[in-house]
């Protein structure tokens, strides 16, 4: 057993027991990134000397006695939407390239706080538009487990960090299933919280309504250590939620009996049949845990991609208008102001970040508002509906978190709508607002297979429960890749 | 509810951005495509719902009146393309 | 060519910067005049990332200045994004109320030549201001100082009912009184703590559409509203009269020319995609709130003015002019803290002090003279401690010192002299040095007295009470 392999808890007793150093440890990260990166190509900058630093001085606190963080030692990459503060975040935008931040992101201030040590910036479709990390517009992160496969996205880069082993966890971000689904296709664990439970406050927005940070890890138990971590109110985000924060590793029981789970049968419709037997071997093995599970009906999710893009789409032109070459950020020479904004656009941003653009300042635009912005909004609402009945029948949804597994790099890049489909699991969930996890459930050919376990509002712990009794009943998560 | 070339050169403008020829073509048919397949949502009838802004139902998020110290000059302008005397740089507003 | 043709049909959109200690997003302080950028922070500097926290005063100010406005307050306001490049807006949209604004439907009333009329207000919404541009390098580029982005602003939006440059100028003066009384802004025209725009348009009497508007901007003193105003009555009336068609623009108040200038832009119509910020939740205003914020509402111009005149016998007139600024009326009311003489002191308001502040450009606040020293000079002159000229000097020191008055007189030495035998002194001295005088008077001239009084008066100083020096010449001269 490698370093590796072990659980964040292990490694934070090896630590405190002084039998690993965490400057060994953060070295250790280092020469894994750097055997295999190369390959990977999950980072887009590294914080080696910074995170050296942090080791040295970790160690000291050690040495000294004092209090340990609850992520003490723990080397982490972060996704390069999320500000750090003194290390590059770009957006993997070019319109970002040299953006150096001058604050951090509250999700980053609370991984400083718990004592962990940020390797580096991690890798995603531009400005987390994207499902496939092939809207990167510095490199295309690799697959882990097929190197000429996407890892998915947009937080490829987050999955393929830890499923390739170049960081012990990472966070993510998920606006449609960009936690998820790329956690889905590296076989690791990706957790997106119930909207409102992790300040957004630094992450540079997308849609501001759907935004989430999340962990991703290699098992169940320590994506609740994570989310221990980085959940709780923050003054600075008017949307997080001012709610008690639970223990979410003493909700880790491995008891589901009587667990009463919905499976919509939406979710099994139009999805690779390989990809359906691991979810339905999943439920078996549920079921034989004490679990109950029924099919029931989300009879909105077939108009969820459509509402998904038009809020989604609107939220980012305006967001995103910011970037605008005054303050920061990509400026084009220009002797007047107009075309200074239109040159400086067009240049920072990529194919599919302009599409969105372009689409949600149309939906926003004079005479379409209510025909798609509002329309979209009320479809919203039933979708949420469709949810918080099912949620007073059962515990968990359950259903596979994507329709397929990794895909080829380059085999979508050309059809924008299939693309957006790919996300047709995830997206219903992202506009309820409502926590899920993905972890691994089988392999079709050699490939890894996420089953996406979706809770209520706030009640992460259910999720987290149900996702760990099933990972200690089965072996998919030990499995990894070879480099 | 068909988009033409000049609806798309009409959105690029508000939205600051230049595009080729080609990129206005192939928006022009991206969008369609998209937009086409939105029209979906009309199969649903929904006079009598509200929409949702905030999953959450959140209300009155409110700071107290209480300054806070101001960045110092150093951040203010450490990525700015262009700065004199203290303040932004940028090409003049009127053409 | 003349206007009287034509019904003068105006609208105004005032904007009042909410005097908060901070920003209405961010903790940023909102202090005027300090260097260039140094009030900024990441998130009205619009970095990635950032996100706005509403300032709980905003509201509470926004709702008092809704409901002195006689508006209705909504249960429900929602914040919405105005979206535009510009570089004076760091996110590209300006966090402003599109459909909840906080306040609907008020009016306020202004007399105009002793007529009281009512204007609507149609809405009062709650946003954030901009920042500041200035042009450099002979106009080929600009500076952008990003102190003011996120000063919380009232944007009120009245209805049409406005029908002359006067009447838009007491309007706007009734707005800044009432603002001022709620102590929500510093609305000074000056600083940019109160500014407006205007739409005017001009039909023939008896019309019922409204005739072609001008958007006029730049207006930047009240004098300038009205004038600009004016100047654009007579414009359109001009074209009106020759047949012609006035065109749907913007127009900018150019104070030097004295006349409003087209601000003709190559720019497309504004398509502000305004949506509800996903950033910012819902305000639910409820009745405690409410009701909080009505009992913080002071008593209003309107009010204090039927007080002045019915209870302390003022002239309407005067009881105008003093409750048109909360710093007049506040002055007024301390003062009759220390006399009970309500009209002598609005005299003095009325006359020296507002005669003083305007014949050197001056604000009432740019003065040291308190209400006690205004009062307590009131006092000595009832007493005959000081006589009303010597009053006149008091008055002037005590605007430039602001010291009470009988300190003055102590260290002046202006305490009226009022011992007969002192004055009779003096009084003899000018009969003999003054024969000519005293001839004519005795010939029957009695305007030789006046001379003489004058003279006894000068050589006390003016110090001498003059009823005391006429008496006792007129005594003197019977005798000899």
């Amino acid at each position: 057993m490698t370093l590796f392999d072990l659980r964040l808890q292990e490694l934070h007793d090896r630590l405190h027991s002084k039998e690993l150093s965490v400057t060994d440890l953060v070295g250790e990260a280092f020469a894994a990134i750097k055997e295999r990166d190369g390959r990977i190509q999950a980072y887009l900058a590294l914080n080696e000397e910074g995170a050296k630093q942090t080791a040295a001085k970790l160690d000291a606190k050690l040495s000294g006695g004092e209090a340990r963080g609850l992520l003490f030692g723990l080397p982490a990459g972060i996704k390069d939407n999320m500000v750090t503060e003194g290390l590059r975040t770009t957006c993997a935008s070019q319109f970002l390239k040299n953006y150096d931040p001058i604050y951090d992101a509250t999700a980053v201030t609370k991984l400083k706080a718990a004592d962990a040590v940020t390797l580096g910036k991690l890798n995603m479709d531009e400005f987390a538009m994207g499902g496939s990390n092939e809207n990167s517009s510095f490199q295309v992160t690799r697959n882990p487990w097929d190197l000429t496969r996407v890892p998915g996205g947009s937080s490829g880069g987050s999955a393929a960090a830890v499923a390739s082993g170049q960081a012990y966890f990472t966070l993510g971000s998920d606006t449609g299933g960009s936690i998820r689904q790329p956690a889905s296709y590296c076989g690791v664990v990706g957790l997106k919280p119930t909207y409102g439970r992790v300040s957004r406050y630094g992450l540079v927005a997308f849609a501001s309504s759907l935004d989430q940070i999340g962990p991703v890890t290699k098992n169940v138990e320590d994506a609740a250590y994570v989310l221990q971590a980085i959940s709780g109110y923050d003054p600075k985000d008017s949307t997080s939620a001012n709610v008690e924060l639970p223990d979410y590793l003493s909700a880790l029981t491995g008891d589901v009996k009587g667990l009463r789970i919905a499976v919509p049968k939406e979710y099994l419709e139009g999805v690779d049949p390989k990809v359906k037997d691991a979810v339905m071997e999943a439920l078996k093995t549920l079921e034989s845990l004490g679990a109950v599970w029924e099919e029931v009906s989300l009879p909105h999710t077939e108009y969820a991609v459509a509402a998904y893009y038009l809020l989604a789409s609107s939220e980012a032109s305006s967001n995103l208008s910011r970037f605008d070459g005054v303050r920061y950020g990509v400026r084009a020479d220009s002797s007047n102001l107009l075309e200074l904004y239109h040159e400086s656009r067009s240049q920072g941003f990529g194919p599919e970040v302009k599409r969105r653009i372009m689409l949600g300042t149309y939906a926003l635009s004079s005479g379409y508002y209510d025909a798609y912005y509002l329309k979209a909004q009320k479809v919203r609402t039933l979708i949420k509906q469709d949810f918080d009945q099912t949620f007073e029948k059962y515990d968990v949804i359950i259903g596979p978190t994507a329709p397929t597994t990794a895909f080829p790099i380059g085999s979508q890049v050309d059809d924008p709508l299939t693309m957006y489909l790919n996300d047709i699991l995830t997206i219903p969930v992202s506009l309820a607002g409502v926590p899920a996890i993905s972890v691994p459930c089988g392999f079709a050919d050699g490939l890894p297979v996420g089953l996406q376990i979706i809770g209520k509002a706030f009640d992460e712990s259910t999720v987290l429960r149900t996702a760990h009794a099933f990972e200690i009943h089965t072996e998919h998560h030990k499995r990894r890749p070879s480099l | 509810m068909s988009i033409q070339t000049k609806d798309v050169q009409h959105v690029a403008k508000l939205a600051r951005l230049n595009l080729s020829n080609e990129e206005q073509e192939m928006f022009t048919e991206q969008l369609n495509a998209i937009l086409q397949y939105a029209e979906k949502l009309n199969e649903l009838d929904t006079d009598n719902v509200q929409p949702t802004t905030h999953v959450l139902h959140l209300s009155n998020v409110l700071r107290d009146d209480v300054v806070q110290e101001s960045l110092p000059a150093e951040k203010v302008f450490r990525n700015a393309p262009e700065e004199e005397d203290g303040q932004f740089k940028v090409p003049a507003v009127l053409e | 060519m003349s206007t009287s043709k034509y019904e003068t049909v105006i609208g105004l959109e005032v904007h009042v910067e909410l005097h908060t200690k901070s920003k209405i997003f961010c903790g940023c302080s909102t202090e005027f005049g300090a260097p260039p950028n140094s009030h900024t922070c990441p998130v009205c500097l619009g970095h990635p990332g950032v996100l706005p926290v509403l300032n709980r005063q905003a509201v509470d100010y926004a709702m008092k200045a809704a409901m002195a406005l006689n508006c209705e307050i909504g249960d429900v306001s929602k914040f919405d994004r105005k979206n535009y490049f510009y570089p004076d807006s760091p996110k590209a949209y300006q966090i402003s109320q599109f459909d909840q604004p906080i306040g609907l439907n008020g009016y306020i009333d202004i007399e105009v030549d002793g007529t009281t009329k009512r204007i609507g207000i149609t809405r009062l919404h709650l946003e954030e201001d901009a920042g500041k541009l200035t042009h450099v390098d002979g106009g080929y580029a600009s500076l952008v100082d990003f102190n003011r982005v996120g000063t919380p602003l009232v944007e009120i939006v009245s209805e049409p009912d406005i029908s002359s440059p006067e009447e838009a100028r007491a309007y706007l003066e009734k707005l800044r009184a009432i603002m001022q009384y709620c102590d929500v802004s510093d609305v000074k025209m000056e600083e940019g703590s109160l500014r407006c725009d205007a739409n005017i348009s001009l039909r023939p009497h008896g019309q019922k559409e409204l005739g072609t508007k001008a958007e006029l901007k730049n207006m930047n003193s009240f004098r300038g509203v009205q004038r600009g105003l004016e100047y654009e009555q007579l414009r359109q009336a001009e074209i009106l009269d020759e047949g012609g068609q006035v065109v749907q623009e913007t127009r900018r108040w150019d104070e030097a020319q004295g006349k409003t200038l087209s601000m003709r832009s190559k720019e497309e119509a504004h398509d502000y995609r305004y949506f509800p910020d996903p950033d910012l939740v819902t305000l639910h205003i409820d009745a405690a709130w409410k009701e909080r914020i009505r009992a913080s509402i002071p008593e209003l111009p309107d009010a204090r003015k039927a007080r002045y005149t019915s209870e302390l016998g003022l002239p309407d007139y005067d009881a105008g002019v003093i409750t048109s600024s909360k710093q007049l009326a506040d002055l007024f009311e301390s003062s009759l803290q220390h006399t009970s003489d309500a009209k002598a002191v609005s005299n003095w308001m009325m006359g020296d002090l507002l005669g003083y502040l305007n014949s050197n450009s001056l604000e009432l606040s740019d003065v040291k003279l308190t209400g006690q020293g205004l009062g307590e000079m009131i006092g000595l002159i009832e007493k005959g401690t000081i006589s009303s000229k010597i009053a006149k000097t008091v008055f002037k020191e005590m605007l430039q010192s602001g010291k009470l008055p009988q300190q003055i007189v102590e260290e002046q030495g202006l305490v009226q002299i009022s011992d007969e035998g002192a004055i009779l002194a003096i009084v003899k001295e000018v009969i003999a040095d003054n024969p000519a005088s005293v001839a004519d008077y005795q010939a029957g001239k009695d305007k030789a007295i006046g001379f003489l009084v004058g003279q006894v008066m000068k050589r006390s100083k003016g110090k001498a009470n003059p009823g005391l020096a006429n008496k006792l010449l007129v005594d003197e001269l019977k005798q000899s």
